[in-house]
């Protein structure tokens, strides 16, 4: 089943404060794949990872993950979520953090241990167990954050801006570990701002201002708006270009 | 199991900083230590000067512990000037005139009761017998107030400390993080009742068990039943903060809280005798924590009274604290509807 979808997004709008961040936002997600949705700082992409996640809920459409309605809170212990910001706990050392979040998930005892050990090593942070996570670089905390939303071995990952401030030889050994995730069955939806890590996705879908204004695979996209490059083709759909 | 990671990883947390933990624990015992020796001291002795005094007098004014000096009429005046002495009595013709310094209250109406009852005892030629309910003679004002002390620095630290703590959960995003794991939102609130709680059995016990056994503050009740309101006033204190945290939008602002939810449950607490307000007034004090915390442990620690004398306070405090857990659990609901 090539073209399972895992998750269904349909006619989302949100607002905040009167303001709304997000236009009639539809999209499907398939199975085993790396979407990416690409745009600005302040285009929406975060409230719309936030609602794809079920973490809040919209003001009109829905959301379906692998067929079920969120948000619920059931559905949470399937998505591993990272959150723009560091949400982790400073005064506390990498394994503390890890082990709370854990629990959280309901990971058992012996589990725990191993599943630490295996993300930890995934993001390259396994000397640094024991440090407290205050001491960490921003780099650092990105790749232990990342290390958390894996924790449980969710079948959906969203990540957002999963590579601000890692190196880039770090970056591609983590972009390495996504596919083969994706091999593995886990779907994944990404957000970023950085133009050339979009061409790494399998599909991509480009937002400007609260708008899904292009969604394909790269190629189709580049094609369909006869650009060169991803820039090119965003501009191109943000009605700039032409 | 969620619940009680959430307690272990607040005791952690709370294991890391050092610091926190010493101003919980340490800066109360300071201030109640130098409390003890600004009150606790004994009993102040009023500074008398007499004029042309009979003998019989002033034994009576030194009797009632009072420094008697004999001076000259002019020699007193400006020892009184001088602020040597707090009055001077003069005879004449027989009649006591008093002329009291003033500046101090206090003083002032200790020397006038002590000039009264000399006098008296000086025509009837009696001794007065005194026993007393509750209490001792020569009780300390440490005494009187220390137990509303113990429960104000019990009440002011925890207020503090949970609310900052719950307020850089929402400010760090790990509380939003939090919310995007499968934890219930009264999985959070019970996790922090329990971390929190276990920290302030140590603390609370800890600071009762110095003012009691260092400090020597009068205690003639159970020390479990003190125990008992120390740990409830801690959890009344942490569902409060937390509660008043979601208004606050960083440390600064949870400061600013302070002087409206703290300072005015000291006035109101019984420091300060109120009798003389008007009753509507002091009415307002029974919608304060603090006058429970203060009116049970009173009870217990100068009374020795027991379990009946205190249920109702008990009863009051677990409420607000059911009230406030509550509360917590919907405003959380701003986080995630679900």
């Amino acid at each position: 089943m090539q073209d399972e979808i895992a998750l269904q997004v349909k006619h989302l709008n949100k607002s905040f404060d009167k303001k709304q961040i997000l236009h009639d936002v539809s999209l499907d997600v398939h199975k085993a794949k790396i979407l990416g949705l690409l745009g600005p700082s302040g285009s929406g992409k975060t409230t719309l990872v936030k609602l794809m996640a079920g973490i809040d809920s919209p003001d009109s459409g829905e959301v379906f993950i692998l067929g079920e309605k969120v948000p619920n809170l059931k559905m949470l212990n399937r998505i591993g979520y990272m959150a723009q910001a560091d949400a982790l706990y400073g005064e506390l050392t990498a394994e503390e953090n890890l082990e709370f979040f854990a629990s959280m998930y309901g990971l058992r005892k012996s589990e725990k241990k191993n599943r630490i050990e295996e993300v930890m090593k995934i993001v390259n942070l396994y000397d640094y167990l024991k440090i407290q996570v205050k001491k960490y670089s921003g780099g650092m905390k990105r790749r232990l954050s990342l290390a958390i939303a894996l924790l449980h071995k969710p079948p959906i990952l969203v990540l957002d801006e999963p590579t601000v401030g890692i190196d880039p030889v770090l970056r591609i050994s983590i972009w390495e570990e996504l596919y083969e995730l994706c091999r593995n069955g886990t779907t994944i939806i990404v957000t970023t701002h950085v133009m050339d890590e979009a061409e790494k996705c399998h599909e991509l879908g480009m937002i400007r201002e609260g708008r899904l204004i292009a969604l394909g695979t790269p190629e189709e996209i580049l094609k369909a708006s006869d650009s060169e490059t991803i820039e090119e083709a965003f501009l191109f759909y943000g009605g700039v270009k032409r | 199991m969620r619940v009680r990671a959430v307690m272990i990883r607040i005791l952690l947390q709370l294991k890391h900083d050092k610091r926190t933990i010493g101003l919980m624990v340490f800066a109360p015992i300071l201030v109640l230590t130098l409390m003890s020796f600004i009150f606790g001291g004994e009993a102040y002795h009023s500074k008398i000067g007499v004029v042309n005094a009979p003998l019989q007098f002033v034994n009576s004014l030194e009797n009632g512990d009072a420094e008697v000096t004999r001076y000259t009429e002019a020699a007193a005046a400006r020892a009184l000037y001088e602020g040597e002495i707090d009055a001077v009595v003069d005879f004449k013709n027989g009649v006591p005139n008093v002329e009291l310094e003033g500046s101090d209250p206090a003083k002032s109406r200790a020397v006038l009761s002590l000039v009264k009852t000399s006098s008296m005892k000086a025509v009837l030629q009696v001794q007065v017998e005194e026993s007393y309910l509750f209490g001792y003679e020569d009780m300390s004002s440490f005494d009187n107030f220390g137990p509303i002390l113990i429960g104000f620095f019990v009440f002011f630290f925890v207020f503090l400390v949970s609310g900052i703590a719950f307020l850089g959960e929402r400010n760090s995003g790990t509380l939003e993080r939090l919310m995007a794991t499968p934890i219930r939102r009264w999985e959070i609130v019970a996790g922090y009742l329990l971390g929190f709680g276990v920290f302030t059995i140590l603390q609370s016990a800890l600071i009762a068990w110095f003012s009691i056994e260092v400090l020597h503050i009068m205690m003639v009740g159970s020390f479990a039943l003190v125990l008992l309101i120390t740990i409830l006033t801690a959890m009344t204190a942490l569902t409060i903060g937390i509660f008043i945290s979601a208004f606050a939008n960083n440390e600064m602002q949870m400061i600013q809280f302070v002087p409206i939810i703290i300072v005015p449950q000291v006035f109101f607490s019984g420091l300060f005798d109120l009798s003389t307000m008007a009753a509507w007034l002091q009415a307002i004090g029974r919608f304060t924590p603090l006058w429970y915390v203060a009116d049970a442990l009173r009870n217990i620690m100068i009374r020795g009274k027991g379990w009946e004398a205190i249920y109702f306070d008990v009863l009051v405090l677990g409420s607000i604290c059911l009230f406030f857990t509550a509360a917590n659990i919907l405003i959380l609901k701003k986080y995630r509807k679900i």
